[in-house]
């Protein structure tokens, strides 16, 4: 039987592989490997943390700390310590833990990093995967739990990249390590223990390019992350009331697959997308105007975009599900749609 | 300042007692699956936050870290809006929506725990101007771990705090580690107590374990404040019991030398033997507190779980003010 393996190990798996083909790649963050005092964790090839959520796990034991570096609590020092060294010739994979602390180091994402190229007119190169995790449902509150993936995607000269799985998750890092941009890659923390058939070897996802993960004629559903498998099971749901889906995962935010949204556009008409960010000036809302823009002779109803709500995330379990677009919030949206459909 | 007399010893001893029982309590309602999220205990610190906000009033403001419930108490926070809240229930004191790592009581000076490392630094600073500004004698009080000391937020603050003498008092609670990366490998300087000559402000570090030394440390630097004197900086040596969070399996820790020495003392045993000795609090007292104080935890307790879960409308209340 093919290999089936979580989220976080594909990740880990897509490190030491990037790690062993180039000696350039190292990683650096908070608690990479943890306890970065204590000697028997090195003789053990063990790490304390490996990342607090164990992604960097085991890579210490095999490839010492002078490549899986722990950092201070200091994200700006950190960040620009990695836009220096990428700049210079390394290919740091930096661990920003929460995305929600992108605002102690944006400056160096913002202003410094992702300007050089272009300002030193092509002579730089900054060639930097950020890996961060957003992402609500586990509990933890309005300072852990945002969906800061569009925020990045606003900034030209960043690429960033959101994984649904954990085949995909592999090959798209790969690829980003292998960019010689700078590229954000964003965890859904509460997909980590998913598992997938993933490969043993070496491979690439193309990174820019979204995926059909299901066909259909009446409908498009774009979606970001996790939120394909709340267009897959709206997706079945729907296909007892004799409504077609076709589900695409964007994979990639920016920059975002506009050939692929427009191709299945022409065939169903319509047009739903589902992100669990902010609902305005989001990704959502930039896949809305450019289809309105470009596309819009093969629409034949508006645009739907199903968003979280205009709030931080609440705490109380209840309202974070509330919080989340989820199938039963996505069927309203999904009713309208079938109403316009049989007119 | 005052030494501390008969009234004080109780105060200070309720408090350590309601923190140690609280935080039992959280541990067991979170190993039972009731708290979401992460769950950060201070339980052995509680020390610095009692004997430091022994000298606070609810017009004086504190900000808090990710491990707040400690600071919470001491500053007067009621523990049944505590509980509710860390169970994520309506009528906690953030009304469910904040939880354990954000619980904060504007009213009682408590200005939040702090999900983010460092995120408190710059906000005593900012009380402390408002403190100044309106030329009141009111003190902001701010409490960040060893790990914040290496954010940019700390030299900032305390530069900012220093060039305008404001009355803000820094107190550094150094338990050794920063999630997995000990202090002595995160951090240039052995202490952190000596940045302080970089802002030209006191700095001193103390046993963060023993309540007096951090009353009476923490007592002289907000008389300073309080008389226009501006900031201190104050590291209190202690030790994190506990986990990095619940759950966390402390593979890291060494707990040889000093770390076992810290680790091996109860400040709340070592303030009711110096009571006893100085005659301020009696046998009986120590019981009668410390029965009150598990009442009072299973109260709140209680109080939390008979309480309901946030209406659904409520999500969308209070983004904005009206
Ligand atoms: C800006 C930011 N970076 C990282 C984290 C993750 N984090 C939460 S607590 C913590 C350790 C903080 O250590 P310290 O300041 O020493 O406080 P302690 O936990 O020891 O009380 C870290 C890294 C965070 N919450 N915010």
């Amino acid at each position: 039987m093919a290999r089936q393996i979580t989220m976080m190990q594909a990740i880990n798996e897509a490190l030491e592989q990037a790690m062993d083909k180039d000696e350039n790649v190292f990683l650096i963050g908070e608690d990479q490997s943890g306890g970065a005092t204590v000697e028997h964790l090195e003789e053990e090839n063990e790490d304390a943390f490996g990342g607090v959520f164990g992604v960097t796990s085991g890579l210490m034991g095999k490839f010492g700390r002078e490549r899986v570096m722990d950092t201070p609590i200091a994200e700006n020092g950190y960040m620009g310590t990695a836009v220096g060294a990428a700049a210079t010739g390394l290919r740091p994979v930096v661990e920003l833990m929460f995305n929600d602390f992108i605002g102690y180091c944006l400056d160096t994402i913002l202003t410094q990093g992702s300007k050089m190229r272009y300002m030193f007119g092509g002579k730089a190169k900054v060639p930097l995967t950020i890996r961060t995790t957003h992402g609500a449902g586990a509990g933890a509150a309005a300072q852990h739990s945002g969906s800061y993936y569009g925020l990045f995607g606003a900034i030209p000269g960043v690429k960033v990249v959101v994984p649904s799985n954990a085949y995909d998750a592999k090959g798209l890092l790969l690829s980003a390590i292998e960019e010689d941009n700078m590229v954000v890659f964003s965890e859904d923390k509460t997909l980590l223990g998913t598992k997938e058939v993933v490969p043993e070897d070496y491979y690439k996802v193309e990174i820019g390019k979204a995926k059909v993960k299901r066909e259909g004629t009446d409908i498009t559903i774009v979606t970001i992350g996790k939120m394909l498998y709340v267009a897959l099971d709206l997706a079945e749901k729907l296909e007892k009331e004799s409504v077609s889906v076709e589900v695409i995962d964007l994979m990639t935010v920016s920059p975002w697959d506009q050939d692929t949204v427009i191709e299945s556009i022409k065939k169903t008409g319509r047009l739903a997308i589902i992100d669990e960010a902010n609902p305005h000036n989001n990704t959502a809302t930039d896949i809305a105007s450019v289809i309105g823009d470009k596309a819009f002779d093969y629409l034949d109803g508006p645009i739907k975009c199903i968003c979280a709500p205009d709030t931080p995330v609440p705490f109380a379990s209840n309202l974070e599900q509330l919080y989340l677009p989820n199938v039963d919030r996505v069927m309203d949206t999904a009713s309208e749609i079938i109403e316009d459909l049989k007119q | 300042m005052k030494k501390i007399n008969k009234e004080r010893a109780k105060w200070i001893l309720q408090k350590m007692e309601d923190i140690r029982h609280f935080e039992a309590a959280a541990k067991k309602l979170f190993a039972a699956g009731d708290i979401p999220g992460f769950v950060h205990l201070y339980a052995g610190e509680e020390a610095i936050a009692t004997g430091v906000c022994a000298h606070l009033s609810e017009n004086d403001s504190i900000t808090s870290t990710h491990r707040g419930h400690g600071h919470c108490i001491a500053k007067g926070c009621d523990l049944k809006g505590m509980m509710a809240e860390i169970l994520g229930r309506k009528t906690g004191l953030c009304k469910g929506k904040g939880g354990s790592m954000h619980i904060a009581d504007i009213d009682k000076g408590m200005l939040g725990a702090n999900g983010i490392v460092g995120g408190g630094i710059t906000l005593a600073t900012g009380a402390g101007l408002r403190n100044q500004y309106l030329k009141t004698k009111d003190v902001a009080v701010c409490f960040f771990g060893d790990g914040a000391s290496n954010e940019g937020s700390f030299h900032e603050g305390l530069n900012l705090a220093s060039i305008w003498k404001l009355p803000v008092v820094f107190i550094n609670e150094n338990n050794m580690y920063g999630e997995g990366t000990p202090h002595q490998y995160a951090s240039s300087t052995e202490t952190i107590s000596e940045r302080a000559v970089a802002y030209d402000m006191p700095g001193e570090t103390i046993d963060g374990k023993d309540v007096v030394a951090v009353y009476e440390a923490a007592g002289k630097a907000i008389d300073r404040a309080r008389k226009g004197n501006g900031p201190t900086l104050i590291e209190c040596l202690t030790y994190r019991d506990h986990g990095h969070f619940e759950g966390d399996e402390q593979k890291y820790k060494a707990r040889e030398g000093k770390e076992k020495e810290l680790a091996d003392r109860n400040s709340v045993d070592e303030f009711k033997d110096y009571a006893l000795k100085e005659k301020l609090l009696s046998k009986k007292d120590i019981e009668n507190i410390n029965k009150q104080s598990e009442e009072d935890v299973q109260e709140a307790i209680d109080f939390a779980e008979n309480s309901s879960i946030p209406e659904p409308e409520s999500l969308y209340e209070d983004v904005f003010a009206e």
